[in-house]
């Protein structure tokens, strides 16, 4: 089921948010196409402010407008938001704990072709380190509306990372989505790949590679990287005594990152990273590119072995 | 309706001058904060609270409030004696500023003291808040104004311009900026660390209504704020013609006197010029 671009479902769940709450409104700096906001912007033109190409103005207009009794939700890519507008999300949003909601669009590699200006290995890292901030990594279209509504209900700063692309739907209408509540798509006696985004469908993928060799391997999505879910990893830890973690994001400071935090401190087990290497990647097609930088299926299978090897 | 309104303008000076005996009082006290631009920003910071702001200090969050940013966040000392004349919070606070604890923090904070809407101090992005805030009031169709406050050093941020440009073109004429225009910054003479003239040029072509005035002059800052009221063709920007470090000599002018607290002598010293003026006033 590859039908939904996971920005069509977000600019959708948008436009119905808005159908029943008045005080959403909508931001974007010039790129509505791209993100999809311009829906949004078709349906409600009066609560919809495209500001241009200044995304750090874009950021503390959202504040002025939650310090307001708005709901803005500020649109453009990820590294926009988090790096240029980055001192405004944390001076102008995150300290005074304003109601913003940070829609990170293209996130990754997956606007693969514009290269390495445009995709976005970092942005966890730089909003996990933002006190205040709920941060959440979007793993299909179906999940996507779910964390329009759960950011929208939730008092305080959002940041979610959006996929640009059509990716594998794992979620069910159906599935109850809680903020910082982590998930059980399967479990596993030996190993237990945490993953986050569109790497929680190729875990499962390389559930089944292991499945093959005898290995039993859990997957436990994490959306939510902060506040993570330490009571989930914890039994995870417990349980299998190896972890693997699989995101796409440098492993530095992403979801790696926040797991080793917490099994460093609660449980220490052997785990493997998997993700982008601390490198800038490159222009090209977004599955070929998933593949060389390390986050195909068998890299994560790998990662299973590997972790087991050291048990 | 405004709270504790001033009509009179000899009252409104002699406040201002409080003020800075105030200000004075506390960085001495931290030996820790902005002196220079708390000065230069006693006239405006007064003549706003005591004439025209609507707020109500029982009630800080009342909804149909006007709204004041202080985008220089760095003369927070002058706007939190300000708020607590109003009584926001008690004077006696005014003694913790930067003290571990505290609700008076280096740089307002709008989750720790009361009356202050936005947690401003880094420079360049109090224009956009205050953009955010008019905009809300259109949106719900509410006549609260917004008023901001920016320095002139602050100009030199690129985001000022990009919200300038955004305030002209929605016509947002419920928003007025006041530039504290001190011709210093941080590190000295605007001429000479970034050169902005001519900043009142400047303003017309990004589309903004330019009103000028004597920043010191509690008359003249009163009349341009009505003309800022009355102009509905858009947003208005108030130079106020400011000295930075205003009230003591061998303050006035001075860069180094941006952000250093005095020692035993420049304070005592400081303390005579400010009382004699304020006498002077009365
Ligand atoms: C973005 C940013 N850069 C640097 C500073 C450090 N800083 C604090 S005040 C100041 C000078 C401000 O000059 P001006 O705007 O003219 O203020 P005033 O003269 O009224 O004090 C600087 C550079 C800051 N607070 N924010
Ligand atoms: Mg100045």
């Amino acid at each position: 089921m590859q039908s939904l671009t996971m920005r069509e479902a977000y600019a959708q769940a948008l436009v119905a948010l808005g159908e029943r709450n008045p005080n959403v409104v909508v931001l974007d700096a010039d790129v509505s196409k791209s993100t999809r906001s311009t829906l949004f912007a078709e349906r409600f033109p009066e609560r919809f402010f495209n500001v241009g190409i200044a995304e750090g103005n874009m950021m503390n207009i959202a504040g002025g407008l939650a310090a307001s009794g708005k709901i803005p939700f500020v649109n453009t890519f990820s590294f926009l938001l988090t790096l240029r507008a980055g001192e405004q999300l944390r001076t102008g949003v995150a300290y005074p704990r304003l109601n913003v909601k940070v829609a990170g669009a293209y996130c990754g590699l997956s606007d693969s072709f514009d290269g390495p200006t445009h995709q976005d290995p970092m942005d966890i890292a730089v909003t996990r380190a933002m006190p205040n901030m709920v941060v959440i990594s979007v793993c299909d279209a179906v999940q996507a509306k779910k964390v329009v509504l759960a950011a929208a209900k939730y008092d305080g700063p959002v940041y979610f990372r959006l996929n640009r692309n059509a990716v594998p739907v794992l979620w069910r209408e159906e599935d109850p989505f809680e903020i910082g509540k982590a998930v059980w798509h399967a479990r596993g006696r030996d190993v237990t790949i945490v993953a986050t985004g569109i790497m929680v469908a190729r875990a499962l993928q390389a559930r089944e590679m292991l499945a093959a060799e005898g290995i039993s391997a859990g997957v436990l999505e994490v959306h939510t990287i902060k506040p993570i879910d330490v009571d989930a990893l914890v039994e995870a830890a417990k349980e299998c005594g190896a972890i693997v973690t699989a995101e796409e994001h440098n492993i530095i400071g992403g979801l790696g990152g926040a797991v080793a935090e917490v099994l460093g401190e609660h449980v220490p087990v052997p785990m493997e990273r998997v993700g982008i290497r601390d490198v800038f990647a490159e222009s090209g097609n977004y599955d070929e590119l998933l593949v060389k930088y390390g986050m195909c299926p068998s890299a994560v299978a790998e990662a299973a072995r590997k972790v087991l090897r050291r048990k | 309706m405004v709270f504790q309104k001033i009509e009179c303008t000899n009252k409104l000076a002699e406040l201002a001058q409080k003020v800075r005996i105030d200000v004075l009082e506390m960085v001495y006290g931290a030996q820790s904060g902005h002196l220079g631009g708390s000065f230069s920003a006693a006239e405006i910071l007064v003549t706003l609270y005591y004439n025209r702001l609507n707020v109500d200090p029982e009630n800080p969050s009342w909804p149909d409030r006007d709204r004041f940013v202080l985008a220089k966040g760095h003369a927070a000392p002058a706007l939190y004696v300000v708020l607590a004349g109003l009584g926001f919070f008690p004077r006696e606070e005014l003694a913790s500023l930067r003290q571990t604890g505290c609700i008076l923090q280096g740089h307002p904070d709008m989750r720790k003291t009361p009356g202050v809407e936005m947690s401003t101090g880094s420079l360049g992005q109090g224009l956009s808040t205050a953009v955010g805030m008019a905009l809300a009031a259109q949106l719900d169709g509410k006549d609260y104004r917004v008023w901001v406050l920016l320095g002139d050093g602050e100009l030199n941020e690129g985001q000022v311009w990009e919200a300038a440009a955004f305030a002209a073109g929605r016509g947002l004429s419920n928003l007025t900026a006041i530039v504290d225009y001190n011709k210093v910054q941080l590190d000295g003479p605007t001429v000479e660390v970034l050169p902005m003239e001519p900043v009142a040029d400047k303003w017309r072509a990004f589309g903004w209504h330019v009103v000028e005035a004597d920043g010191h002059c509690v008359k003249d800052l009163l009349r341009a704020y009505d003309e800022a009221v009355a102009y509905n063709g858009g947003p208005t920007v108030i130079l106020a013609h400011t000295v930075k470090g205003k009230g003591v000599s061998f303050m006035e002018g001075q860069a180094a006197w941006h952000g250093a607290a005095p020692n035993a002598q420049q304070y005592e010293q400081a303390m005579k010029e400010l009382r004699r003026d304020l006498e002077c006033s009365r």
